[in-house]
C-alpha cells in the first residue's frame, strides 16, 4: 500500500502543470474566437445602444487586456477561487458543482454499464474465436460504434418515449414533482435508461472487441496450453487464466474513457435536457463566458486526472509488475 | 364574461381570413374555462436577467410578462390595438410635452404591497429611461413624471414627444417594477432581477437552472376569476428537435417561438391532439433583410444593390425556406403595421435579365469564368431560416455573376464581424418590427452614432435626406404628419435601398388541443395568459 501512497502523491503533483497548460491552452483559444461575452449577450437580448455595451464591458471585466484578464483569473485560482460567471450571472463554482451530480451519475453508470456488458460478451466471444456468435457479437458491436450517439439517442427517445411511452422522454427527474426518498431515485433511474443506455451502447464494443482480442492473444500462450494439459475444464480456463489476463487493457482504456465521456455527454446532455457539466460548456463556449469554461475544465481535468490515478492505482494492485517498475523508477 | 365572447367573435373573423392556411386557432365555443391545471411549456433559452423593464426582448418576456405586467398590452379589437392593464387610460397633450396615465385601482404586488403612481413615476425614470434597452430611446427626452395620486401619473418631455410612439411602445416598454424593492439598490444588480415580484396573474416560484421555471398562480390578481391555470411549467429543451417530441409523447402542451423547427409542422399537424398555430405574433413582426456594407466599392453603387433586389426571388424563399410560414416583404415597415405600412413604395421584382443588366450598366462586366466580382456573405445564425437564406443567397447571386463567399459563424462571432468589425460585404439579419418604425426599425438605417451595436446600421450607410426623416418623426406630435413622414421613410429606403427587406414573418406555436385561448393577442407568446386554461 506504501506503494500506492507514492505514486498518488507523485500523479498528484504531475498533474498541476498539466492543468496549468490546460488553463492557459483555454483560455488563448476562446480569446482567439471572435466575439465576446458582450457579444453574445447583446444578440441574446435583442439590441441595445453603444453605452450600454461599453458598461457591460468594463462592468464584466472586459476591458482589460487578455493578459490581465488571464493572470487575475489564475491568481484567483490558486486561491480557488473560480470567480462569476457572466453568463449566468452566478458563482462559477455553485454552478459546477450543481451540474456536476447529473453528469457524474449519467457518465459513471454509461461507464459501469459499458465495461461491465462489453467485457462479458468480450469474454463470450473471446471464449471461442471464429465461432458463430463471437461473429455476430463483434459486427453487432461495430454496427452500434458506428453509429452517431445524438442520433441513437433521437431514435431511442421516438421508440421508446413518444411511440410506446414506456419512459420518460427527457430531464434528469419529473420537474417540480415534489417526489422525496426512493420514489424520487426510481424516477430518476427511469429518466437515466435511455441516455445511460444510448451512451453505453455505444461504448459497448470498444470493451468488447479490447477484450475478446486480448483473449485471442491468450489463448495463443503457454500456460493455457499447460492448463489444458492439466485437465482443467474449459470454463476454468476460459474465467481463471485467459480472461483474467486479458482484463488488463481494459481498465487503461477505463480511465482514458472517463475522459472522452465527458466531451460525449455534451451531445446526449442536450437531446435529453440533462443539465450537465457538458451542455453548461457548450453554453459557456457560445455565450463565450471564458471564466465559466475554465472552472468547467479545471474541475473536469481534476475529476480526469483522478480517475486515472485510481485506475493506476488498482492496475498496480493487479498487476504487481507495474507497480513495482514504477515506485522504483 | 363578455371579454371571452368578445375576443371569440374576433377570433372567429380573424380565422375566417386565415382558412386558406394550415393554421385554425382552436375555438371553445360552448366550453366554459376549466380552473386549474398546470401548463407545460418548452423552453428554449435562460435568459442572463429576467427582468423585462431592464431586458425588453422576447426571451424575457416569454417568461417574465406572467409576472411583471406592462401599462397596456396589445389587442386585436382594443382601441390603436391596445388593451388596458395596470394604466386604465392614456392621453397625450397636444404639445407632446407630457402624457397622463390613469392607474388600475385596487391592484397589489406578489409580496402584498399596494401598487400606485410612485411605482410607475420609479421605474419610468430610474429603469426604463437609464437602463433597458429599448426605452433608452423611447424614454430619451422624459425629464420628470408627477403623482398627483395614487392612480395618476403624469410624464413630462423635454421636448415634444409624439404620443403614437409611446402608445405604440407600451407593451414592450412599459413593465412595471415594485420601487420598495429597487429604490435606493444597484437596480442592474437587484436579486429581484431573478426572483420576479410583480402585479401579474402568476408569481414567480422557482427556477432550476438548466430544468425548468416555475410560476404559480396570483390569489390576489387584479383581473376576475383569473388567472385558470394554477402553474405554467417551462421546460427547458435545449435540442431543436426535443419540442416535437415533447409535445407528442404529451411531456409538454404548448411549444411558442417556432420551437418546432418548420420542416416538422406539416408531419406533427397531422397528429391527433395537436394544432399547429400561426397566429398571435402579429405584433412581433421578424424581418428577413440583407444587410449592405456601403463601405464596398460595389456595394456603394445603387445599380448594383439594385441589381442583388432583383436577383433575389421572395416568392421562392418564402415557399422553399418558410415552407409558407411567412411573406414576401415590400419594404421596411412590414404588413402587419397597418398604421403606418404603405404598399406604394418601389418593388424589386425577381427579374435576372434586369439584374444583369443593371450590373453591366454599372460597369462590373463579367470575367472569363462568368463572375463580375467577389462578395463576403455573413448569413446571421440566430434561426435555420437565416443560415438556409444565406445558402440561397449565394446560389441566387451566383446567377448574376456575383460570387458570395459564405462565412458562417456563431452568434458571438456574427455579432462582433458584422457589427463591430464591419468585416462583411452583405449579411443576412433578422431585425424585429416593434410597432412603431421609431423603437427599432429607423436606425437599421439612420448614420450610426456607434459601433458594436447590433441590430443598428453598420453599414456605413448615411443618407441626410433620411436621416431628417427619422429625425423629424422623433419630434413630430401630430398623428398624421408623422404618419405621414413614415411614408416618406419607405419610400426613401425603397429607392436608395440601404438594406434589402426579403421577406416578413411571425413565430408558429404548437399546442396540444387540451390548450385553450391560445393565441388570441398579437403579442400571445409573451403576454400574460391570465385567461389561458387547460381540459381538466
Amino acid at each position: 500500500m506504501q506503494r500506492a501512497g507514492e505514486l498518488v502523491i507523485r500523479r498528484l503533483i504531475g498533474s498541476i502543470p498539466v492543468l496549468l497548460i490546460v488553463l492557459v491552452g483555454t483560455f488563448f483559444l476562446l480569446e482567439l474566437a471572435s466575439g465576446d461575452a458582450v457579444d453574445a449577450y447583446l444578440v441574446s437580448s435583442g439590441g441595445g445602444d453603444a453605452a450600454l455595451v461599453e458598461t457591460l464591458r468594463a462592468d464584466w471585466g472586459l476591458d482589460q487586456s487578455p493578459i490581465t484578464r488571464l493572470g487575475l483569473y489564475l491568481w484567483n485560482i490558486i486561491h480557488l477561487d473560480f470567480g462569476h460567471s457572466v453568463l449566468l450571472n452566478r458563482p462559477i463554482l455553485d454552478v459546477v458543482l450543481e451540474r456536476l451530480p447529473n453528469t457524474l451519475l449519467l457518465m459513471g453508470s454509461a461507464i459501469a454499464l459499458s465495461f461491465g456488458i462489453g467485457s462479458l460478451l468480450g469474454i463470450v466471444a473471446g471464449s471461442r474465436p471464429g465461432s458463430a456468435r463471437d461473429r455476430l457479437l463483434s459486427i453487432g458491436s461495430l454496427a452500434l460504434y458506428a453509429v452517431p450517439s445524438f442520433w441513437l439517442g433521437l431514435v431511442l427517445v421516438v421508440v421508446f418515449s413518444v411511440q410506446l411511452r414506456w419512459l420518460p422522454l427527457s430531464g434528469i427527474e419529473t420537474l417540480a414533482s415534489g417526489k422525496a426518498g426512493l420514489h424520487r431515485a426510481w424516477d430518476i433511474f427511469r429518466h437515466l435508461v435511455l441516455p445511460v443506455g444510448a451512451l453505453a451502447l455505444i461504448y459497448l464494443a470498444l470493451y468488447l472487441r479490447l477484450m475478446r482480442a486480448g483473449m485471442v492473444e491468450v489463448w495463443r500462450q503457454d500456460f493455457v496450453l499447460a492448463a489444458r494439459a492439466k485437465g482443467l475444464s474449459r470454463r476454468r480456463i476460459v474465467w481463471r487464466h485467459v480472461a483474467r489476463n486479458a482484463l488488463l487493457p481494459l481498465i487503461t482504456m477505463l480511465g482514458l474513457q472517463s475522459a472522452t465521456m465527458l466531451g460525449g455527454s455534451v451531445v446526449i446532455e442536450s437531446v435529453f435536457s440533462i443539465p450537465g457539466l457538458g451542455r453548461l460548456a457548450q453554453e459557456a463556449v457560445s455565450g463565450r463566458d471564458t471564466p465559466l469554461l475554465m472552472g468547467i475544465i479545471v474541475i473536469s481535468a481534476v475529476l480526469v486526472i483522478v480517475t486515472n490515478l485510481i485506475v493506476d492505482v488498482v492496475y498496480a494492485l493487479l498487476d504487481p509488475r507495474v507497480g513495482a517498475s514504477e515506485a522504483s523508477a | 364574461m363578455t371579454k371571452f365572447l368578445v375576443s371569440r367573435r374576433t377570433l372567429l373573423s380573424a380565422s375566417a381570413a386565415l382558412l386558406a392556411s394550415t393554421a385554425l386557432p382552436r375555438l371553445a365555443f360552448g366550453q366554459d374555462a376549466v380552473k386549474g391545471g398546470r401548463l407545460i411549456v418548452a423552453a428554449d433559452s435562460e435568459p442572463r436577467n429576467l427582468n423585462p423593464a431592464i431586458v425588453a426582448s422576447n426571451g424575457v418576456f416569454f417568461i417574465s410578462s406572467k409576472v411583471i405586467e406592462p401599462l397596456a398590452e396589445a389587442s386585436f379589437d382594443g382601441e390603436n390595438g391596445l388593451a388596458p392593464r395596470l394604466a386604465t387610460a392614456w392621453e397625450g397633450s397636444a404639445d407632446g410635452l407630457s402624457a397622463t396615465f390613469t392607474l388600475r385601482e385596487g391592484v397589489t404586488w406578489h409580496d402584498g404591497k399596494p401598487f400606485t403612481s410612485d411605482d410607475v413615476a420609479f421605474s419610468a425614470l430610474q429603469v426604463w429611461k437609464p437602463l433597458q434597452n429599448l426605452g433608452r430611446l423611447v424614454f430619451a427626452n422624459l425629464e420628470s413624471v408627477d403623482t398627483p395620486d395614487p392612480l395618476t401619473a403624469i410624464f413630462r418631455f423635454s421636448k415634444p414627444t409624439p404620443f403614437q410612439l409611446i402608445r405604440n411602445a407600451l407593451p414592450a416598454t412599459t413593465s412595471v417594477l415594485p420601487k420598495h424593492l429597487y429604490d435606493g439598490t444597484d437596480i442592474a444588480a437587484n436579486p429581484a432581477n431573478a426572483q420576479l415580484v410583480g402585479t401579474g396573474p402568476f408569481k414567480f416560484t422557482e427556477y432550476k437552472p438548466g430544468e425548468y421555471y416555475l410560476l404559480s398562480r396570483n390569489e390576489t390578481y387584479w383581473g376576475e376569476g383569473e388567472p385558470n391555470l394554477d402553474e405554467i411549467l417551462y421546460r427547458v429543451l435545449p435540442d431543436r428537435a426535443a419540442a416535437a417530441s415533447a409535445l407528442e409523447a404529451e411531456e409538454i402542451q404548448l411549444a411558442a417561438f417556432s420551437a418546432v423547427p418548420l420542416a416538422d409542422l406539416d408531419r406533427i399537424s397531422k397528429v391527433d391532439g395537436i394544432e399547429v398555430i400561426s397566429k398571435g405574433y402579429e405584433g412581433l413582426t421578424y424581418q428577413l433583410v440583407v444587410e449592405i456594407n456601403h463601405r464596398t466599392e460595389q456595394l456603394a453603387n445603387l445599380k448594383v444593390r439594385q441589381a442583388i433586389a432583383h436577383a433575389i426571388d421572395k416568392k421562392f424563399v418564402v415557399d422553399t425556406i418558410f415552407l409558407g410560414y411567412a411573406k414576401p416583404a415590400t419594404g421596411i415597415v412590414p404588413q402587419n403595421a397597418p398604421e403606418f405600412y404603405d404598399a406604394s413604395v418601389p418593388q424589386y421584382d425577381f427579374d435576372v435579365d434586369k439584374a444583369n443588366a443593371l450590373l453591366d450598366e454599372a460597369g462590373y462586366a463579367r470575367s472569363a469564368d462568368g463572375t463580375r466580382f467577389t462578395l463576403r456573405l455573413l448569413p446571421a445564425p440566430y434561426f435555420n431560416e437565416t443560415t438556409q437564406f444565406g445558402a440561397y443567397l449565394r446560389q441566387a447571386l451566383a446567377v448574376v455573376g456575383i460570387d458570395a463567399q459564405i462565412a458562417n459563424n456563431d452568434s458571438a462571432a456574427h455579432q462582433q464581424a458584422v457589427y463591430t468589425d464591419h468585416a462583411f460585404d452583405i449579411a443576412v439579419a433578422p431585425p424585429v418590427f416593434r410597432g412603431d418604425p421609431a423603437i427599432s426599425t429607423a436606425i437599421l438605417v439612420r448614420t450610426a452614432t456607434a459601433e458594436g451595436v447590433p441590430f443598428s446600421n453598420q453599414g456605413g450607410y448615411s443618407n441626410p435626406a433620411i436621416d431628417k426623416i427619422i429625425d423629424d418623426a422623433l419630434v413630430t406630435v401630430d398623428e398624421k404628419a408623422r404618419t405621414e413622414l413614415y411614408n416618406q421613410f419607405q419610400q426613401a429606403v425603397a429607392e436608395d435601398l440601404p438594406l434589402i427587406n426579403v421577406a416578413e414573418w411571425g413565430f408558429i406555436t404548437v399546442a396540444r388541443t387540451s390548450v385553450h385561448n391560445v393565441s388570441n393577442n398579437p403579442r400571445w407568446a409573451v403576454s400574460n395568459w391570465a385567461d389561458t386554461w387547460i381540459d381538466g
